[in-house]
């Protein structure tokens, strides 16, 4: 009984501080691109604004209603992609992607930081989709803006 | 004063659960390496052996088309089929199994009033009176016929307990009502809903009756002609039954003027290129290959619930709820929707806990091995009359324990652990 379980191993005060987090929570003044989100399946949406500037995200506001690791994720994405080249942007979105679906490689890179709280999830099936669906309004919100998105499903 | 879990047994001492529980295989399953406490029967219940042994049994020895063949099996498994008919009105009461009209499920029985009776029947202005407790599948098929009719929806509002508030009642029920739909129970938050008294006020000023029955047909002693409403809609897979099952009860004149639904195979009396003429009641309603399988398994569920007794049944689950939400009520950041009297609600109860997302608590109770639902229960006007985006749910059968409702204290006591509650 030594092997913590998937529960355990993800909620964490780390997640809770997110999920409780007022840190980019709310609207920007003047965002480039405005995307509301929704789970269909559960009802939780999210909407994400975002200004860029010179090929970086320049500022993110989430807000909407989720459970924590929806809104986790959301905060800490916000956290980690302010100010970010959009390649950074596109690596690290594809590095939580790996993280999600399995990857102990991917768990275990650092520049995920406080993403890799979100590990767990990937013994979770029916929980995936909160955790990536702050990154579809990202990547909603790059194909707005006419670049291709970071979160887009490998075709 | 809290009830143990000993004086629930004491006091439902001729039901017993646990004993009952070895006829449901599927409560031995290990979920994340915990016995399984299934507290999500308002979606679905799980099946006997007794069920799933009758639809093995009918394809093992029985199995046939249904009405046409001349053969010997065609005769069985007609007999089967229409037999389970007559066992399944019995059930609900009814004397006349030509009133009993087989569909997929609750869904599919209102649709069927929506196309039969309401696209031929409504004209703009005519109204059609709901409640905002209803479920969807009593919602999106009114609405659908309100753009193509023009008739109006109208609402029962709910008071603070979540009951119909009926103040009004004669108020909004007027000689423009033709039709009123009611959930007899609520699926969210387990009101049980006055139909009788609803009925007979909506009768007075002309309007039918249409009781959604998804969760009363379950959970409730239900005698259909007593219950004073014109159409019933069921599914058979929440009273122990297979999914793709249910039915539409409806008295016989009502049924009478309704136009065929799907047209197809034995739904007719004469085809020609041009133009056709329809079998009598209840073929007429249904058209192609039924559900036979389904048919029977669905009637042996009904055999096996009134082997136990409704009676019993109710009993054991209002022992159950009064536990519950004794217990409940000891939780810190919990917060209980729905009737307080436990006497106003049938074994379903919705919750929320602190600011613990429902999705969240549904994850870290399945880490104990409890099924529970969360979510807007499919009764999104319901929620956001709530004020609440979603809430968790747990809904008591027949083979649930005190000690699943111990359980499930444990798995809240967990979450709010977890989360620093």
């Amino acid at each position: 009984m030594t092997e913590r379980s998937a529960v355990d191993l993800l909620y964490q005060e780390l997640i809770l501080k997110h999920y409780r987090s007022a840190a980019h929570r709310g609207e920007l003044e003047r965002p480039d691109v405005v995307v509301p989100m929704k789970n269909p399946t559960c009802g939780d949406d999210i909407t994400l604004h975002v200004s860029f500037r010179e090929g970086r995200v320049a500022e993110v506001a989430f807000s909407g209603h989720g459970c924590a690791i929806s809104q986790a994720a959301a905060s800490m994405m916000s956290e980690r992609i302010t100010g970010r080249t959009l390649d950074e942007v596109h690596a690290l979105a594809a590095r939580f992607r790996e993280m999600i679906h399995g990857s102990a490689e991917a768990a275990a890179d650092r520049a995920l930081g406080d993403l890799r709280a979100l590990a767990g999830v990937a013994r979770l099936p029916s929980r995936v989709k909160c955790a990536m669906l702050a990154w579809d309004a990202l990547n909603e919100a790059e194909r707005r803006g006419g670049v291709q998105g970071p979160g887009a499903e490998p075709t | 004063m809290i009830m143990s879990p000993s004086t629930v047994r004491t006091r439902t001492s001729a039901f017993d659960a646990a004993r009952l529980r070895d006829d449901f295989p599927i409560l031995r399953e290990q979920v994340n390496g915990k016995p399984l406490v299934y507290l999500d029967n308002a979606a679905t219940t799980q099946k006997p052996r007794a069920v799933t042994d009758a639809i093995a049994r009918y394809y093992a020895h029985d199995n046939a088309n249904v009405h046409r063949g001349l053969h010997e099996l065609a005769s069985r498994a007609t007999d089967a089929f229409e037999g389970a008919r007559e066992r399944v009105a019995r059930f609900f009461g009814v004397a006349d199994a030509a009133e009993m009209v087989w569909t997929r499920g609750t869904t599919e029985a209102i649709n069927l009033v929506a196309y039969a009776w309401g696209l031929d029947r409504l004209r703009a202005g005519d109204e059609v009176l709901l409640s905002v407790l209803e479920h969807h599948s009593n919602l999106v098929p009114w609405q659908m016929l309100a753009q193509r009719t023009g008739a109006r929806l109208r609402f029962i509002d709910i008071d603070e307990q979540g009951r119909l508030d009926l103040s009004a009642l004669d108020e909004v029920l007027t000689k423009r009502t033709k039709l009123v739909c009611i959930g007899h129970v609520s699926n969210a938050l387990g009101t049980v809903n006055p139909v009788a008294h609803i009925a007979e006020r909506a009768h007075a000023v002309g309007a039918l009756v249409l009781v959604d029955g998804a969760q009363s047909a379950p959970h409730l002693p239900v005698d259909l002609p007593a219950l004073g409403c014109d159409l019933y809609a069921f599914s058979g897979h929440k009273m122990c039954g297979p999914t793709g099952m249910g039915g539409l009860w409806g008295r016989r004149d009502v049924l009478e003027t309704f136009a065929p639904f799907h047209g197809g195979g034995d739904m007719i009396d004469t085809v020609e290129l041009e133009s056709s003429t329809y079998a009598q009641l209840p073929n007429r309603l249904e058209a192609g290959t039924p559900h036979i399988a389904g048919a029977v398994g669905l009637a042996a569920a009904c055999d096996y619930l009134a082997g136990i007794g409704r009676d019993a049944i109710l009993a054991h689950e209002r022992a159950l709820m009064t536990y519950a939400l004794e217990r409940m009520a000891e939780v810190p950041d919990l917060t209980v929707y729905g009737p307080a009297d436990p006497a106003e609600r049938s074994g379903v109860v919705s919750f929320t806990l602190g600011d613990v997302h429902p999705h969240d608590l549904a994850t870290i109770l399945d880490g104990e091995g409890i099924a529970i639902r969360a979510g807007h229960h499919c009764a999104q006007p319901l929620m956001k009359r709530l004020g609440v985006g979603s809430t968790a749910r747990a809904s008591f059968y027949l083979y649930n324990t005190a000690g699943d409702v111990d359980r499930l204290m444990d798995g809240l006591e967990r979450a709010r652990r977890l989360f620093g509650l």
